[in-house]
């Protein structure tokens, strides 16, 4: 108890005293905290449950069937004559938006008289026979606030149509979000409705006792060859594994922040030291052991932790509401349609915070730590003031970057394990420390170089600033450390991003080479597009003012349990009109011939490192006879899908997958017509099909805008680490003013003006800031190399060109200077005001 | 002509609950090349005096000159300038600026001013400081007597008129003290520059030419070496 007291006396009744340093530390580390918890929560919101909001009435089931296409009717009527304890539930699943909100909504064909388990699960209950005729009912969600009886208009794939509300469900009625809105109708209706005639998107299939479920093989002989029996809620594990590098990604993102947060706990625990050192002397006369003393400051820093893990706490749940909505927009264009689940404090949420505010706290508090245990008690009471005299300009630091720099390379040419580039980061975490480590060196350099100039451009003022900050580096290099680690990163990223953007944008160049791009209006998930008829492009490709039509259709499929892409499309237009890049492979004419004359597929570079298949190796693709071999004849880049495309010429396809529907329709305007002629032709022309015409600039434009969302949250996660770094750089600044305030009397006294010593107060933060971005920029490309050819490439097989977002990184940097000059304003402040008598007499 | 004078000048220092007079009413005259003594015991005033002296502090009432010029009224910037300008200042813990080397620390008065000091008087200064030799030094590389010479030679870089010492010697060894003597005596005699140097050593402050003895505020004798400093 007396410790305790003793604790309190010496370590946290001086927080109280100096609550600007107290708040500014605590204020770093709970924003470090609350990114980190923000990001945590949000990707479980967002993408926690990586369930397709599909499975949203998977209810008990045990398997599921499946087949790329869909599953044949008459596959269920055997399945269910079947002689084992075994329940089957089809499925017809699909989109539509509804008309009144805009809202997407997902909605389920199910056997609503036959299916007794579903309807009682979902609260709904047994129909009358004679109101399925009536004008297609729908059972719907109480979310979307409609009356029963109510007609309700949903736009399902390229048309309206008007649906009678027949019952209300209640929010536990199936699995994912309480907000979240569903549809509900009759297997056969929703068949008509969705296109889907005499097809089948589903079958659950729920064993009722132990004993059931061996009869797997039982069903495997009643099933045809492409459809595949898997374990229910395999979709989900898929979209897991998918997403898993996303969340890996922003979540070391998160955790910049907290780092920056660690160097400035690490400053303001090596600042108590040095300031206490006649207390710890002292307290060391009277019988404080070493072994206290370190204790006592492990103790400060648990402090700063702790109090920063609760406030982190509190602002990383108001953060996450913003991040879901950010995160869960990125989920839903690129990966599943999983709508957002609640935000929830978790033990494991605590847990993390604590982790990282307490933990990393005190695992920065451990060097100053050890530092006051070892001070000899004759020599602190001898008034003998030192700064740390770590020796981290030293050329032995050197030799450590070195080596450790050497290391980090070295990572970097591990390979990815299970599709987390671990190497790849532990790699950029080591340059970061073999940069930290050169920091005091660096600077000190340039500030000596800088101290001739200074005096001639600003004057002494300027150069005794220089010269003074030079002389502390012992303690102001983890804070140039901190800023330019956090300026590393913004700087890395933005050259990630921005060479990722240009290559998007090079890529679409070749790309989208049509003028129009027709698809269905209603909205959909990112891994089950609305789909239009044949028809539509056949009154297209007959207008005058259009050329070619290259028809595309897309289907998900799962290869090599994960989630991919298997398109259809017209190769014979391509010929003349495609500007594919390839990554590998023949020519192009030649990869054309072999598509549309044999069994051969394209495809894209993240299927192929995800699978590790590449030019003349084969695909089993789940169709037709359940493995057809196709030939791989090149592998394109692509920029659009993390989980990689397989396309094929349509002809040769559709042997297997006869659906003539389409997914999207690219038309080529006649060379003796405008595109906004063509593009008004084409509206007149699909009349009252619900589709849309987009402009090839438009669609550009369309996906510009996803790309600048889906990254907006990776600059908002810098933008945060700059901030913690320049906030830790304003405190540092004034620690530095109080620390030599005789100095600063001193000069007063031989003449100094009080707008000198303000001058020179701005100049060290100006230095601090030019210092660090120059160390940022320097390690921030070293970083982005290892983003760009190694974390990208393994986490989403992207092949990224250099590309260099000068004018971006120039206003980031300014941004920064600008900041940590402004950062020097109350610290000028508190230099000018300083009594010199006061100042040289406490000195 | 005086280069400092004090008309009745007196400075009270307010703490929370009551006003403590630190000098009271004092009247005194420093005259051009004058080598002066302040003496006293500890809180009587003698650090006062000096901050009045260089303008480092105002007078609750009274008038303090330097060089003429009256200190009362003038902003921070002005009284700043005339201590750049008039007045050199000499400290008991030296105070140099560590990163700086003794040529350097010499020449900053002058750069704050915005001009430069030509080298050739930056080793002037350090050859009439008994320093020559030494100036690349870094302050952490000198002796505390080679430290306050240097502090000595920085006070003298803009020619002041005046140079204030608070308790220059009091860091010193004996032996130490009397070259820092030396030193004031040859700046006094060779540069002409008046010098008022607060002092407990009497053996030092005989060594000048006027004793000003000074008690709770009040300035108590004003006296030639030779006579006894009462009170001491």
């Amino acid at each position: 108890m007396n410790h305790v007291r003793l604790l309190y006396r010496l370590i946290v009744r001086p927080l109280i005293r100096e609550p600007a340093r107290t708040l500014v530390t605590t204020l770093c580390i709970s924003i470090g905290v609350a990114v980190v918890v923000a990001i945590d929560l949000a990707g479980e919101a967002s993408a926690g449950s990586f369930q397709s909001s599909m499975e949203s009435l998977q209810g008990t089931a045990t398997y599921e069937i499946t087949q790329v296409g869909g599953v044949a009717d008459r596959v269920f009527g055997e399945l269910s004559r079947l002689d084992a304890p075994l329940q089957f539930s089809p499925r017809v699943e699909g989109y539509a938006t509804f008309e009144n909100t805009g809202e997407r909504l997902p909605i389920f064909g199910v056997d609503v008289l036959g299916d007794s388990s579903l309807r009682s699960g979902i609260g709904m209950g047994l129909p009358e026979l004679a109101s399925l005729s009536d004008s297609q009912p729908v059972w719907v969600s109480e979310s979307l606030g409609v009356d029963i009886g109510e007609r309700i208009e949903l736009t399902l794939n390229d048309r309206i149509d008007v649906f009678t509300v027949q019952g209300l469900l209640g929010a536990s009625a199936w699995k994912g979000s309480a907000s979240a809105g569903l549809v509900v109708m009759d297997i056969a209706l929703a068949q008509r409705v969705l296109d889907r005639i005499g097809k089948l998107d589903r079958i659950y299939v729920t064993a009722i006792d132990e004993e059931s479920r061996s009869s797997e093989s039982a069903i495997r002989e009643l099933l045809p060859a492409a459809a595949t029996l898997r374990r229910a809620g395999v979709r989900t594990d898929e979209n897991r594994k998918l997403l898993r590098s996303f969340r890996w990604n922003l979540q070391v993102l998160s955790y910049i922040a907290l780092i920056v947060g660690a160097f400035l706990v690490y400053n303001a625990v090596s600042v108590s030291v040095v300031r206490r050192r006649p207390l710890i002397g002292a307290a060391r006369a009277v019988g404080m052991t070493s072994g206290m003393v370190r204790a006592g400051f492990l103790a400060e820093g648990a402090f700063f932790g702790a109090v920063g893990t609760a406030l982190g706490l509190a602002i990383g749940r108001g953060l996450a509401s913003v991040a879901v909505e950010l995160m869960g927009r990125t989920v839903e264009s690129l990966y599943v349609s999983s709508a957002p689940g609640e935000i929830a404090i978790r033990p494991w949420t605590v847990a993390v915070a604590a982790f990282a505010g307490i933990g990393v706290s005190l695992a920065s508090a451990w060097w100053p730590a050890r530092e006051a245990s070892s001070v000899l008690p004759t020599e602190a009471l001898a008034g003998a003031r030192r700064d740390y005299e770590s020796g981290t300009t030293s050329g032995k630091w050197a030799v450590a970057s070195l080596v450790c720099a050497c290391v980090s390379v070295a990572l970097c040419f591990v390979p990815a394990w299970d599709r987390v580039p671990y190497a790849g980061f532990l790699g950029a975490v080591g340059l970061i420390v073999s940069s930290t480590m050169l920091v005091p060196k660096v600077a000190a350099t340039i500030l000596r170089l800088a101290s001739g100039p200074l005096l001639r451009v600003f004057g002494a003022a300027a150069m005794l600033g220089s010269r003074s900050l030079a002389a502390s580096l012992d303690r102001t290099a983890v804070i140039v450390a901190a800023l330019s680690a956090a300026t590393a990163m913004m700087v890395s990223v933005a050259i990630m991003v921005g060479s990722l953007r240009d290559t998007l944008l090079l890529w679409m160049d070749n790309q989208l080479q049509a003028d129009l791009y027709i698809q269905a209006e209603a909205r959909a998930g990112a891994e089950d597009p609305p789909t239009f008829g044949e028809d539509a492009a056949r009154v297209i490709q007959a207008l005058q003012t259009v050329d070619e039509v290259d028809r595309f259709r897309r289907y998900s499929i799962s290869y090599e349990g994960l989630p991919a892409t298997l398109a259809l499309a017209d190769f014979n237009v391509h010929r003349s009109r495609s500007r594919l890049q390839f990554l590998s492979g023949p020519d192009r004419a030649t990869v054309i011939d072999r598509l549309v004359s044999s069994k051969s597929v394209i495809i894209s570079e993240a299927f192929g490192s995800k699978h590790d298949v590449s030019v003349g190796d084969s695909v089993r693709l789940p169709i037709g006879g359940g493995a057809e071999e196709f030939e791989v004849a090149a592998v394109y880049y692509d920029y659009s899908a993390e989980h990689g495309y397989v396309i094929g010429h349509r002809e040769i396809l559709m042997e297997y997958l006869p659906d003539e529907r389409l997914t999207s329709l690219a038309v080529y305007v006649s060379p003796f017509a405008s595109p906004e002629a063509a593009r008004s032709e084409v509206i007149q022309a699909i009349g009252e099909r619900r589709l849309r015409v987009a402009r090839n600039r438009e669609l550009r434009e369309g996906a510009t805008v996803i790309f600048d969302r889906t990254f907006a949250i990776t600059y908002a996660l810098e933008a945060v680490a700059v901030f913690v770094a320049i906030l830790g750089m304003a405190g540092a600044l004034v620690t530095l003013v109080i620390d030599r305030r005789t100095e600063l009397g001193v000069l007063r006294a031989v003449g100094a003006t009080r707008r000198q010593i303000r001058r020179l107060v701005l100049t060290q933060a100006g230095m601090l800031g030019l210092v660090s971005n120059a160390i940022g920029c320097v390690l921030g490309v070293s970083l982005s190399v290892v983003l760009i050819k190694v974390i990208n490439k393994q986490s989403f097989g992207w092949t990224i060109q250099f590309h260099w977002p000068i004018g971006l990184l120039l206003g980031a940097i300014s941004v920064i200077f600008a900041a940590s000059l402004a950062t020097g304003a109350y610290p000028a402040r508190v230099a000018g005001s300083l009594d010199p008598l006061e100042a040289i007499h406490e000195g | 002509m005086s280069v400092l004078r004090f008309n009745n000048a007196s400075k009270n220092y307010d703490l929370a609950e009551y006003s403590v007079p630190a000098v009271r009413g004092m009247t005194v005259a420093i005259g051009e090349g004058e080598f002066v003594a302040l003496v006293g015991r500890s809180g009587c005033g003698k650090s006062t005096f000096l901050n009045l002296a260089g303008a480092m502090d105002l007078p609750t009432s009274g008038e303090v000159l330097i060089c003429g010029f009256s200190t009362t009224g003038l902003d921070d910037d002005r009284r700043t300038a005339i201590r750049r300008e008039r007045v050199g200042f000499v400290f008991q813990f030296f105070h140099l600026f560590p990163t700086l080397n003794a040529l350097e620390n010499i020449e900053v008065p002058l750069q704050l001013a915005g001009r430069d000091l030509p080298r050739g008087r930056a080793l002037e200064l350090l050859e009439l400081v008994d320093l020559p030799g030494l100036g690349d030094r870094l302050p952490h590389q000198l002796s505390g007597g080679q430290m306050q010479r240097v502090a000595i030679a920085r006070s003298l870089a803009n020619r002041p008129s005046l140079l204030l010492a608070d308790e220059p010697l009091g860091n010193l060894d004996t032996e130490t003290s009397a070259t820092i003597m030396n030193v004031f005596r040859r700046v006094n005699s060779e540069l002409g520059t008046a010098i008022v140097m607060a002092t407990h050593s009497l053996e030092s402050a005989a060594a000048t030419d006027r004793i000003l003895t000074m008690r709770d505020g009040r300035l108590i004798s004003d006296s030639a070496p030779e006579a006894n400093a009462p009170g001491l």
